[in-house]
């Protein structure tokens, strides 16, 4: 089925995409872009679930089930995020981290 | 080369290239784009992983539904034309050094360690053998976490209705804050 592609392919693939998501976050200075960035990692450690689940445990399906629930909170995740974003943008008129500094006053 | 090793490696060149775009490009609504490229080809090494039913999950709840809703929100509070002004290039050159020491030190880690697999017999995973160990309470079954998932779904989607129907009019003196 995955004959000749090793389990270290699939993870230095999915190291290669947690370490931009990880850049994208610390660069990044709008809101919505630090979201999607979140979400490149989230993604990167699904991938590392599952090829560990293939390739090192077939008779198990707790990889495949731990990145059913992690999609599941990052869907959630990013619902209350922009619920928070389009909060934020109503308040301040702007989503730049930078420019939002006050908390409730 | 096999067929499966050229379909891993043109996944792999589309993830790498569009994560990379993602965090870089300078529109708002192009980084959207392109983290859909990201999912959905992902959503593809999923299924040469053998894994449909999560493929399909993939494709329909991240690729569907979080993008969909991230280009809402985009919409909503940005303008189209709008671009990022560049990065600093004292935090963008320091950001990539931390994120290429931390790669290098995993990619080495990975390289070096011995994964041993099991000798067991290959698990078929249909949708028979998900519903059933999803909602069974024996040694392989996931019960209390689907239960704590939808608890948290639930708590979810109250949080972001209350949220979203808190906020006022926009107060004027934040936005004169903002001006300064």
């Amino acid at each position: 089925m995955n004959s000749g592609i090793p389990l270290q392919f699939f993870l230095i693939l999915a190291t290669i995409m947690f370490f931009v998501g990880v850049y994208g976050f610390l660069t990044r200075r709008n809101l919505i872009t630090m979201l999607m960035s979140v979400e490149l990692i989230l993604n990167s450690v699904n991938i590392n679930f599952m090829a560990f689940n293939r390739y090192l445990f077939p008779h198990k399906m707790e990889g495949m089930f731990f990145s059913l629930f992690i999609i599941a909170v990052a869907a959630s995740e990013a619902a209350v995020a922009i619920a928070i974003i389009i909060n934020i943008y109503r308040r301040f008129t702007t989503i730049n981290v930078e420019d939002v500094n006050e908390m409730k006053y | 080369m096999s067929a499966n090793q050229i379909m891993f490696l043109l996944f792999a060149v589309a993830i790498v290239t569009f994560s990379i775009l993602t965090v870089t490009s300078r529109k708002i609504l192009r980084a959207a784009v392109y983290l859909l490229f990201v999912l959905v080809s992902t959503s593809g090494l999923y299924f040469m992983l053998n894994y449909q039913f999560l493929a399909g999950v993939q494709l329909t709840l991240y690729a569907g539904g979080i993008v969909v809703l991230i280009i809402f929100s985009i919409l909503l509070t940005s303008h189209i034309n709008q671009k990022f002004e560049l990065t600093g290039w004292r935090k963008s050159l320091l950001s990539a050094i931390a994120s290429a020491a931390g790669a290098i030190l995993a990619i080495t880690s990975i390289l070096d360690f011995r994964f041993g697999a099991t000798r067991e017999a290959a698990m078929e995973v249909n949708m028979h053998s998900i519903g059933r160990n999803l909602l069974s309470l024996d040694y392989n079954g996931y019960i209390l976490p689907f239960e704590v998932i939808s608890i948290l779904l639930i708590a979810a989607m109250v949080a972001a209705i209350v949220i979203a129907k808190k906020g006022g009019p926009v107060k004027q003196e934040s936005q004169n804050l903002n001006q300064q």
